[in-house]
């Protein structure tokens, strides 16, 4: 009994360094700029070749983890089943490129003058460094977000049929399923957050959260990506909440930035500077909160199955998996609670925003 | 570390699937379903306003059958006590009437009576007067022939004289 739970602790703890160690690797990395990235990169592949080989006998639970959370230019169902995409790179000198991701499968993962660099999350270096290159390759998220919009636009297409069809009539099937939440949504969450005001934000907000909750549920499939739990998705749905919240804000919220009521003169040079950071707080607390929530989503039910690999034991196989279910019934509910939470405080930054007698929201 | 750095090309794709995604479902899914949902909401509401209509209409018409009802109650009362009331009326004065007609009848029936009584009484009269008159010739003409025998028919007559 002491030392399976001893050796739970120690696999942990070398869970830990691993993990931590990569990241300071990371860290001096950036230190050495860009002179040398050939070699560098050289020796990165070296390192991944070495690694590889080294996997063959010892499994990596830190790689396998950030293999699985980041971002990558082929979507891995399953080991073997690869489903190259398409990558576009923008360069100033050669303009855009297009090719498959599968070209990419050789010695060196090279081709046409870029390398494919494995890291914690892949990137894609030009070979001759002075180059710079935008990429805007179909992603693995990318991919999965098309995904996720065809079928957001296929089930409310459909529900809108319904609605056109049924005028009049009692909701029925699929179209009742998809009310409920959607009078949820307006009636508890958009309507008493936003005001009377509120039937101008409805679509904005629909979408926010049905695209939210889709995402979050097919990140939850095995192969699936994590595309909610990447900064860049977060970020772009919490700076377009940002941009509506300035674009309808009225001067009361703009006023109280910079002229708070009932504070007095001496403390303005501190309440200031605090009323204007907590302007950009909020939209990055609402992309942190969805990116962290889902990334440890994901971190955990990736460390149970880690967990098999490591012990190389079978007969801890079913016990993982009785609390991987737990925890993927728990994911579910967080998949639901996220998009609600970034909708809620989404219409209540916009509300705030857009009241009358104003005394902006505080909270975060 | 690259799990917090922002892929540019994921922000990039992101922003502009996100838009369409935002215009295409507000044009062609929310507006119909927003649109369906306030339509049924106003549908029940004014199904809801005309119920109310309806029972307060009702009501209003319960009561005013109720005031129609005590009505007609009131005046069926009113013309069965006068029925009553005249159909007393007219026992009384039927039998007051009958009571005078029967006064009359015994009257005129107890002077018919009298009358014949003295009619009875005066025919009478002549006709004991009569009989006096016959007797009195026999007894005067057996008066010649027989003492003994003109007492026995007087006797004999007396007798039947008495009848009379």
């Amino acid at each position: 009994m002491f030392s399976s739970i001893r050796r739970i602790l120690s696999v942990a703890l070398a869970a830990t360094i691993f993990i931590s160690s990569s990241l300071v690797a990371q860290h001096d990395e950036g230190a050495h700029g860009k002179k040398g990235v050939e070699g560098e990169i050289n020796q990165k592949e070296h390192a991944i070749d070495q690694n590889l080989k080294e996997n063959e006998e010892e499994f990596n639970i830190g790689q396998m983890i950030m293999h699985h959370i980041s971002d990558s230019h082929e979507w891995e169902f399953a080991h073997g089943m690869v489903l190259p995409l398409p990558v576009i790179l923008y360069s100033a000198d050669r303009g855009l490129e297009v090719f498959s991701s599968s070209n990419f499968h050789n010695e060196h993962h090279e081709y046409n003058g870029y390398h494919l660099v494995h890291g914690d999350s892949e990137q894609i270096v030009p070979v001759d460094e002075s180059r710079t290159v935008y990429d805007f390759s179909i992603t693995k998220n990318v991919a999965s977000m098309l995904l996720s919009a065809v079928i957001l636009v296929l089930i409310f297409g459909s529900v809108a049929k319904a609605y056109n069809n049924r005028k009049g009539k009692a909701p029925k099937g699929f179209q009742s399923a998809m009310e409920v939440i959607i009078l949820f949504i307006r009636d508890e969450v958009v309507k008493p957050n936003i005001g009377p005001a509120y039937e101008k934000y409805l679509p904005y907000m629909l979408t926010l959260f049905f695209f939210i909750l889709v995402n979050n549920l097919l990140g939850l499939l095995p192969g699936a990506a994590n595309v909610t739990g990447n900064i860049a998705v977060t970020m772009t749905l919490a700076v377009l909440t940002f941009i509506i919240v300035h674009l309808n804000a009225n001067k009361h919220y703009y006023l109280h930035l910079f002229k708070p009521t009932g504070v007095p003169v001496a403390l303005l040079p501190i309440m200031i500077p605090v009323e204007i950071v907590g302007v950009f707080m909020k939209p990055f607390s609402l992309m942190v909160r969805l990116f962290a929530n889902m990334t440890a989503g994901h971190i955990i039910l990736l460390s149970l199955f880690g967990l098999i690999f490591i012990f190389k034991s079978l007969a801890i196989a079913p016990v993982i998996s009785l609390f991987a279910l737990f925890m993927n019934a728990i994911e579910i509910m967080v998949a639901f609670i996220q998009a609600f939470i970034f909708t809620l405080l989404s219409s209540m930054y916009i509300g705030s925003a857009i009241e009358d007698n104003h005394e902006p929201d505080h909270g975060h | 570390m690259a799990l917090l750095t922002p892929a540019l090309g994921l922000l990039f794709w992101m922003l502009v699937v996100f838009l369409l995604l935002v215009f295409i479902l507000r044009t062609y899914a929310w507006k119909p379903i927003i649109g369906g949902l306030k339509e049924r909401e106003h549908e029940i509401q004014s199904a809801l306003d005309l119920a109310e209509r309806t029972r307060s209409e009702m009501a209003k018409l319960q009561a005013d059958n109720e005031k129609l009802l005590a009505e007609a109650n009131a005046a069926r009362d009113r013309i069965i006590r006068e029925a009553r009331d005249a159909s007393d009326r007219m026992i009384a004065e039927a039998k007051e009437k009958a009571t005078l007609e029967g006064q009359k009848v015994i009257e005129s029936a107890r002077k018919a009576i009298q009358d014949e009584q003295y009619a009875a009484v005066s025919k009478m009269k002549v006709e004991v007067a009569k009989l006096s008159l016959e007797i009195a010739e026999q007894v005067l003409r057996r008066e010649l022939s027989d003492k003994a025998s003109q007492e026995k028919l007087i006797a004999e007559l007396a007798s039947s004289a008495r009848l009379n």
